[in-house]
């Protein structure tokens, strides 16, 4: 490894500034070997870095990958009371008896249940704290009875814990010391910052000012695709209000529901159609709509129909609906009026009494 | 040797040098010989700090005494994630007064991830003669009154100063107007290259097309999301020589008319070769851009929210494609047609369009990414948001490609084992690294033991960084990588337990590194210091928003650990919540 010249002189001397307690830093010449009933799967050796490797390479590749696995799973599935998977269980009994090391068992077993309970799939409920991480402190150091009774003797917060992992006692797997950490605060299925690793500006993409994304169109996409825009971007309706020429009463509408203006205008239609007919009911006189009942509103939009559209902006100043593509209408309307045509007109000529009429 | 050394005429050396540019070159003839130091130090144009915090200003500017071209790297690139508090640090401000005394002939400054003021960027327009290109990716801290600053200072009669260069890439900028824009002077026609993509006001529309028309040089322009669709046929009209184009928002009603002059604006530009842009895009505009699909060899589609069919017919049309960046949209189907389209692929991202969703909302699985490594033999670097993976899968594509240089997989839900035989995916990983022996950059994800990272660490030497999250069972698993890797430069980890050992064991590696960030993992407080205190030549910054770690046991794990080499010391811009431990010993609270 690189830069190995110097780290004799600086690993050896900093090892030796770790915590007395820490054993495991002498003697670095292996005789960290435990007894065979132990760390089948893990010896870990340590010298400068670059003289050794980790044993682990030998005594793994006994059983390459298989052992681990299973291990593994093992641990996995033993914690997983709620879930069944398949897997193959013919190790399982084997690992079982091949562990003698109660105290590896002990560390161990909350460490590698915890592993995949971590995942956010078990109840676990060791999940909470810092306690597997404190095993996890501890339990590299398989076989190293004296470090791990320090350990737990200097873990005094954490030895009730400890104990309590003790009785999930299940997979020996000295090999799998896997405490997934404080990361297990985290609640199971809860979403995890910065996960999955997206950046901000790519989030929300379905919610724009404009028109829902195309999904719903050509091909027959499923449902799935347009009811999954994402929840975080609330799509709050957009409500404004819309005031018909001769109708005391207005209306609103939710301008979201819609992605372009012909919806819109018929949404319209459909709002005061009825409206108008009743008022022409009751109102004996007066009303100069001089269509039969029932009659749609159509051509809102261009110079077609009776009636027609306008809308009030951000800045105050009424507009013709339909210059501006619709993401950009969305951002500025506030309020809209269907207009008689012509009424459009006398309204260019610029008479103020009648817009206080109108309003 | 000296003699020879010394036979030349500076200036015959200094020619000779300039022929070298890599870096890492110029570094080597440097310690050829003092002479050649000198020389090469003097002639040093172009500098790149990949931490602002390894070096000091004033170590550059005594180093190298005239330089024109800086590049300087802040955050974390974890940052990203937000898992870096705001506050943090990337500072900017002390480079550039340090560089406008010192640097006065300061054409180009690049910031990655920085913060920047819009004094600083006041004080940029004004301090350098011949000012030409800023680039600011992913930085933050500026709004569009430093923008208008930049603008109004781009041109100066007195000096030479001719902007060529605005990049804003992915920036948070403070929108206060769009009239930053108008600040560009009338007779201001330098511009090569504009990149306002991520601003979110609308600028003045009209002092946009006015400056585009008058800047015949203009190759790049990528445009916000506000400019409006029907207003890009006339920008294009006015830039028919642009090679690199961002639309605002593709979408307006559909009109025959809009569509046929956006057609033709479009067709009218030859060397458009790169597309990006396409936010709330209406496919039936989309046939527009098919005249120039042939030329285009990049094509970024990751905000373009169309379904398949449409990015089908898209793509299958672009058969010199080199880049593209799409969402998962596009679904198997479409890599498929991709794979068979687009053989001169070398880089593919796909992007999650729901990644918070819990279910999958498209048919997007391990087997697009499979037909795209069949397909595309050039492929060279992988970005993939994806819900399943296979180890068969992974094997697949590390046997059909061992040409791959940067592979990034993240499979959305942590943990999530082999589907088909729920596995970890230890051994899928093992045979990318086993085969694309070039492998420079590499993300992990799914389900995995140490197992995956002693094949990283057995097979993965050309590996420079590597992202792991929510991985790995014990120390082991780091000090595989830490021990293995030998060209490790950036380590970024979360969510994995590696502790203490690992680190301590492997601490003169970390002076081989740029960095090594940690969060949630089970490093103890009592071992940053042990780090702090006997590696004078490493920062170890331990961020935690909790408090002081001293108030928590010495062997509670650390909220998050960030560790880079420096030979600047300890930082001065430290917030509340960065501990760091010098020689002193004496845990020093900033």
């Amino acid at each position: 490894m690189e830069g190995s010249a110097g780290n004799h002189e600086v690993c050896p001397q900093f090892l030796d500034f770790v915590p007395k307690e820490r054993e495991w830093l002498v003697n670095r010449d292996g005789q960290r070997r435990h007894g065979p009933s132990e760390e089948k799967e893990l010896e870990l050796r340590l010298g400068p870095p670059g003289n050794q490797d980790w044993s682990m390479r030998d005594s793994a590749r006994k059983n390459p990958g298989d052992k681990s696995e299973s291990l593994l799973s093992l641990g996995y599935f033993s914690s997983m009371s709620s879930m069944t998977q398949n897997i193959s269980n013919g190790s399982q009994t084997q690992m079982f008896s091949a562990s003698k090391n109660p105290v590896g068992a002990v560390i161990s077993s909350s460490c590698s249940s915890s592993a995949y309970g971590y995942r956010g799939k078990t109840q676990h409920n060791q999940q909470q704290t810092k306690v597997p991480s404190f095993l996890q402190l501890n339990s590299p150091l398989q076989g190293l009875p004296v470090m791990t009774q320090e350990a737990s003797q200097r873990c005094c917060t954490e030895a009730v814990d400890i104990q309590s992992a003790e009785k999930k006692a299940f997979s020996p797997s000295s090999a799998t010391t896997a405490v997934p950490n404080s990361s297990q605060k985290r609640t199971a299925p809860g979403p995890v910052v910065g996960w999955p690793p997206v950046r901000s500006f790519r989030k929300n993409l379905a919610s724009s000012s404009s028109s829902k994304p195309a999904p719903v169109s050509q091909n027959g996409v499923p449902d799935k695709v347009t009811s999954r825009t994402p929840v975080e971007t609330c799509r709050k309706g957009l409500f404004v209000k819309i005031n018909m020429d001769g109708l005391p009463i207005g209306r609103k509408v939710d301008l979201k529901a819609y992605d372009s203006y012909e919806k819109l205008s018929s949404a319209v239609d459909e709002l005061f159609r009825g409206l108008i007919a009743a008022q022409k009911d009751s109102c004996p006189a007066g009303i100069q709509n001089k269509q039969e009942e029932e009659k749609a509103l159509t051509g809102l939009l261009d110079s077609s129909g009776e009636y027609t559209l306008v809308y009030e902006d951000n800045e105050g100043d009424r507009m013709l609906v339909g210059d501006v593509p619709w993401h950009m209408f969305i951002s500025t309307v506030k309020r809209l009026r269907v207009l008689k045509r012509s009424e459009l007109s006398a309204l260019s000529l610029g008479s103020s009494k009648q817009e206080k009429v109108r309003h | 040797m000296q003699r020879m050394a010394c036979s030349f005429p500076d200036e015959v050396l200094e020619h000779v040098f300039s022929f070298v540019q890599c870096d890492n070159d110029r570094n080597a003839i440097s310690t050829v010989c003092k002479s050649w130091y000198k020389i090469e130090r003097w002639s040093r144009r172009r500098v790149f700090v990949g931490n602002c915090y390894a070096i000091s200003p004033d170590m550059v500017i005594r180093r190298f005494p005239d330089v024109r071209s800086i590049e300087l790297k802040g955050k974390p690139h974890f940052a990203d994630f937000n898992l870096v508090p705001d506050g943090w640090g990337g500072y900017v401000a002390p480079w550039i007064s340090a560089m406008a005394a010192a640097y006065p002939w300061l054409e180009e400054i690049r910031l990655k991830r920085m913060v920047i003021t819009d004094e600083n960027l006041e004080l940029i327009s004004k301090s350098f003669k011949n000012f030409k290109v800023l680039v600011l990716s992913s930085c933050e801290g500026f709004s569009t009154d430093g923008l208008a600053a930049i603008a109004a200072n781009c041109r100066s009669y007195l000096h030479c100063r001719n902007l060529r260069e605005l990049d804003l890439r992915e920036s948070e900028v403070e929108d206060l107007s769009g009239h930053w824009l108008k600040h560009f002077p009338d007779d201001y026609t330098s511009l090569v290259s504009l990149n306002i993509a991520c601003l979110g006001c609308e600028v003045s529309f009209s002092a946009l097309e006015r400056l585009v028309g008058r800047c015949p040089n203009l190759r790049t322009l990528r445009l916000n999301r506000a400019v409006p669709l029907d207003k890009l046929a006339n920008l294009l009209r006015r830039a028919p020589q642009l090679v690199e184009l961002g639309t605002g928002a593709y979408s307006s009603e559909l009109r025959p008319d809009v569509f046929s002059n956006l057609s033709g604006a479009f067709s009218g530009c030859k060397e458009l070769k790169s597309l990006s842009g396409f936010w709330d895009v209406v496919p039936g505009y989309l046939p527009a851009v098919y005249p120039i699909c042939c030329r285009l060899t990049t094509l970024n589609l990751s905000y373009a929210t169309i379904q398949s069919p449409d990015l089908i017919k898209l793509v299958g049309q672009c058969q010199n494609l080199q880049r593209l960046w799409v969402l998962d949209y596009i679904e198997d189907a479409g890599l498929d047609a991709v794979a068979a389209s687009c053989k001169d692929l070398r880089e593919l991202r796909v992007f999650p369009s729901d990644p918070y969703g819990p279910e999958p909302n498209v048919p997007l699985t391990e087997q697009g990414l499979v037909s795209i490594s069949e397909g595309c033999s050039k492929l060279q670097s992988v970005l993939y948001f994806c819900r399943q993976m296979s180890n068969a899968a992974l094997m697949t594509i590390a046997r059909n490609r061992p040409n791959m240089t940067r592979f990034r997989l993240c499979i959305i839900e942590p943990g999530t084992p082999d589907y088909l035989t729920l596995q970890p995916l230890d051994v899928g990983f093992g045979a990318i690294v086993e085969h694309c022996k070039d492998l420079q950059r590499l993300s992990l994800s799914g389900l995995l033991t140490d197992l995956v990272f002693e094949y990283i660490g057995t097979y993965a030497k050309k590996l420079e960084m590597l992202s792991v999250a929510f991985a790995g069972e014990s120390d082991l698993g780091l000090h595989h990588v830490l021990s293995g890797c030998e060209k490790l430069r950036k380590l970024e980890i979360r969510d994995c337990p590696f502790g203490d050992k690992a680190l301590l064991a492997n601490a003169a590696k970390l002076e081989t590194m740029r960095s090594l960030w940690m969060s949630s993992c089970s490093v103890t407080f009592g071992a940053c210091k042990l780090l702090g205190q006997k590696m004078p030549r490493l920062n170890v910054e331990v961020i935690d928003e909790r408090g002081t770690p001293d108030s928590r046991p010495e062997s509670c794990p650390i909220d998050k650990l960030y560790i880079y080499r420096t030979v600047a010391g300890s930082r001065f811009d430290m917030p509340g919540f960065v501990w760091t431990i010098d020689e002193d010993s004496a845990m020093r609270l900033s």
